[in-house]
């Protein structure tokens, strides 16, 4: 790893993403405190009150209004941060429509984490998961580093003239939130070189006065502009390859695009996972190649856009493959599952199973994943809960 | 000639309110009150379709529309982004219904009051959910009849007393509070102008009477703003610095008086007509009293 006009600091996931905010230049924060989330928007109000940032955070009363708060300041044409887990992002979950049919490029942090009852503040991916139609692109980190980074790209990646979508950038509870790690931290004028200034197309202006929001009748553009999303979502992909490379020119630090591929060559059975899951999943198919067994890893770092074309690509010569949910949606599969075999569906024959693991913070361990490989080898397809006690 | 209301319009002609909606006035003589300079946060209520569909406007200042419980935090978020850019000179205006306002924007709305941004939350108050088909809101006065608390053969009809906002809103200590109705434009207009001289959060409930969903002649949509007034049904109350002022109607009217004004309280019999000038006569005495503290 380069590490250019950078300093090196051991720190948590939400440190990170606090000092990536800081980077961003943001101008105003909202937010409500929520656990895990907490340390991010404590650490961002410490900024503040050290002038180490020059924004204003204001605390208000729900995550609703964190987002109506933050809705509002990017249309006043002000860049604009949030933070959220859980509960707290469901509770938002109508400002998360009205901000993306808004066309405002808001970045948030979601720190994952279940759903109750029961109360569970531990990690699990329902939360967004529960959240994908919503309009914001999606993107689930695995480090520190990358979460810090994928914020700061964010910005640019939301901002860009194409897409106008709002980004919301996932780290796991506690197994990054909380946990320190080695952690780069760029120059300012490297960050400021990749990031221009914020800069609308439109904001709220007195001499242009215009609605933000009016109805829309079956007959008028409603549709249109819901199908824009639609096309602008798909384009986004593209500018995200885009800006990950320039990232990587400047920045010095490449995470390739859409999905990460780990050992997919020639592999028999690709494990497809997201999150911290996927660097357990890496260091099994580094221990299983070495016992001769073929296994793959493709790490999905942004569900939306969905890599659907990189997926069908990185999948095509695999005898089996085998996706890990931290999320369900009852009555049908995990969510990722169901997603990639709508992907592959008319383009490949292959089998896929579905491997629901990790809800409520329950450990993915290794004999985990071993045990999702033998299933697959053993033709194992459907939805398998993996590591469920019998007597609970 | 020299008028004692600002001429300047920023209220064009062409929006698509009901004939005698009280709602559009109020819009009317705030925005006249505060000029150009203004920009407006409206939630789901009828001030979100009387402008007409995209890309019609009617008001000649930017307004953003918001969901249902966002007014509160939306005008927090104008306010701070305007004064970032160093446009503090705006009038950042929440304009929003009584549902928006006294039940699912209350909390928001209590949110931004304490945390003090320098804003205007305007109540336009027609006692009920009157864009979505007039049903009870929790500022709907006991006795209404709305589509949620019909009179058939049970008399259902709201039990409840109205839920008063700006009374919360001076409990909670909101800097500066008043009510106002659209009968008496120079005092809307005059508070209005009056709020703007404080620098914080102010909040000001006007009473927008709704021929629609009261059922009274929409001709006579001053009248009936007037009579609440004169009834003591909605009493006007300026409360600034600590002080609190409460005008007193020239020629007082009877409750009786001013629900036979309307057909909403038609089906009232003399007993509830006396529980709710008893209310009345209640809330007059410790509105009273609060002008003496």
């Amino acid at each position: 790893m380069r590490e250019i006009g950078s300093k090196t600091s051991i720190m948590t996931g939400n440190e990170a993403v606090a000092e990536g905010v800081r980077l961003s230049k943001v101008g105003f924060i909202s937010a409500y405190p929520i656990t895990p989330q907490t340390t991010i928007v404590e650490k961002l109000a410490e900024m503040v009150a050290n002038r180490e940032i020059s924004a204003r955070y204001v605390e208000v009363e729900s995550e609703h209004s964190a987002m109506a708060a933050v809705f509002a300041s990017e249309i006043a044409g002000v860049r604009s941060y949030t933070a959220t887990s859980s509960q707290g992002l469901l509770y938002m979950h109508e400002m998360l429509h009205w901000v993306a049919g808004q066309r405002l490029p808001i970045v948030m942090s979601v720190v994952n984490r279940a759903i109750g009852p029961p109360w569970n503040i531990w990690s699990d991916q329902s939360d967004s998961m529960n959240q994908k139609d919503t309009g914001w692109i999606q993107v689930y980190s695995e480090s520190n580093q990358e979460a810090m980074d994928t914020l700061i790209m964010g910005y640019r990646i939301a901002e860009d003239s194409g897409v106008m979508l709002p980004f919301m950038s996932m780290e796991d509870a506690f197994i990054l939130s909380h946990t320190s790690e080695q952690v780069a931290i760029p120059d300012q004028e490297l960050v400021d070189e990749f990031l221009p200034e914020f800069r609308l197309g439109f904001k709220v202006d007195s001499d242009r006065p215009m609605g933000y929001g009016s109805y829309s009748t079956p007959d008028g553009p409603f549709m249109e502009l819901k199908k824009d999303m639609m096309e602008s979502m798909w384009k986004s992909a593209n500018v995200i390859k885009k800006v990950t490379r320039e990232f990587s020119e400047i920045l010095g630090r490449d995470y390739g695009g859409l999905i990460e591929e780990y050992m997919t060559e020639g592999a028999e059975y690709i494990l497809i996972a997201s999150g911290t899951v996927a660097s357990t999943a890496k260091y099994v198919a580094g221990k299983l190649r070495a016992d001769g067994r073929k296994v793959g890893i493709i790490r999905i770092r942004y569900f939306r856009p969905f890599p659907a074309e990189d997926i069908v690509r990185a999948t095509k010569d695999a005898a089996h493959i085998g996706v890990i949910d931290r999320s369900v949606s009852f009555g049908s599969g995990g969510t990722v599952f169901n997603e990639i075999r709508a992907a592959l569906y008319g383009r490949s024959d292959i089998p896929v199973t579905g491997f629901v693991a990790g809800i409520g913070g329950r450990d993915v361990r290794e004999e985990d994943i071993e045990e999702m490989i033998n299933l697959m080898a053993a033709g194992k397809e459907g939805t398998v809960f993996i590591n469920t006690r019998g007597d609970q | 000639m020299p008028t004692s209301i600002p001429e300047q319009e920023l209220m064009e002609p062409g929006h698509t309110a009901c004939q005698g909606c009280g709602a559009t006035l109020a819009m009317r003589y705030v925005l006249k009150a505060l000029g150009k300079k203004t920009v407006v946060s409206v939630p789901a209520s009828c001030w979100a379709v009387i402008p007409g569909a995209m890309p019609n406007r009617t008001l000649d200042i930017p307004m953003v529309y918001t969901p249902f419980a966002a007014t509160g935090a939306s005008i927090s978020g104008l306010r701070e982004a305007l004064d970032i850019r160093g446009d503090s000179d705006y009038n950042v205006v929440g304009f929003a219904g009584d549902g928006g306002t006294a039940d699912i924007g209350l909390q928001s709305l209590s949110g931004a009051m304490e945390r003090g941004h320098n804003v205007f939350y305007i109540m336009y108050d027609n006692e009920g959910y009157m864009n979505t088909g007039v049903q009870r809101s929790g500022s709907t006065p006991y006795g209404a009849e709305t589509t949620t608390t019909p009179v058939g053969l049970d008399r259902n009809f709201k039990k409840q007393q109205k839920k008063v906002v700006a009374d919360i809103m001076m409990a909670q200590g909101v800097p500066y509070v008043a009510t106002a109705t659209i009968a008496y434009p120079e005092d809307l207009i005059r508070k209005v102008q009056n709020a703007k001289k404080v620098n914080g959060p102010k909040f000001i409930q006007i009473l927008a009477p709704c021929p629609t969903g009261w059922y009274y002649p929409p001709e006579k949509t001053i009248g009936v703003s007037r009579m609440a007034v004169q009834s003591r049904m909605f009493p006007l109350y300026e409360y600034s610095s600590g002080t609190f002022r409460l005008t007193r109607p020239s020629k007082p009217v009877t409750v009786r008086e001013y629900v036979q004004s309307q057909k909403r309280f038609s089906h009232m019999d003399e007993d509830e007509i006396r529980t709710l000038q008893e209310e009345v006569d209640r809330r007059w005495e410790s509105l009273l009293e609060k002008e003496t503290h």
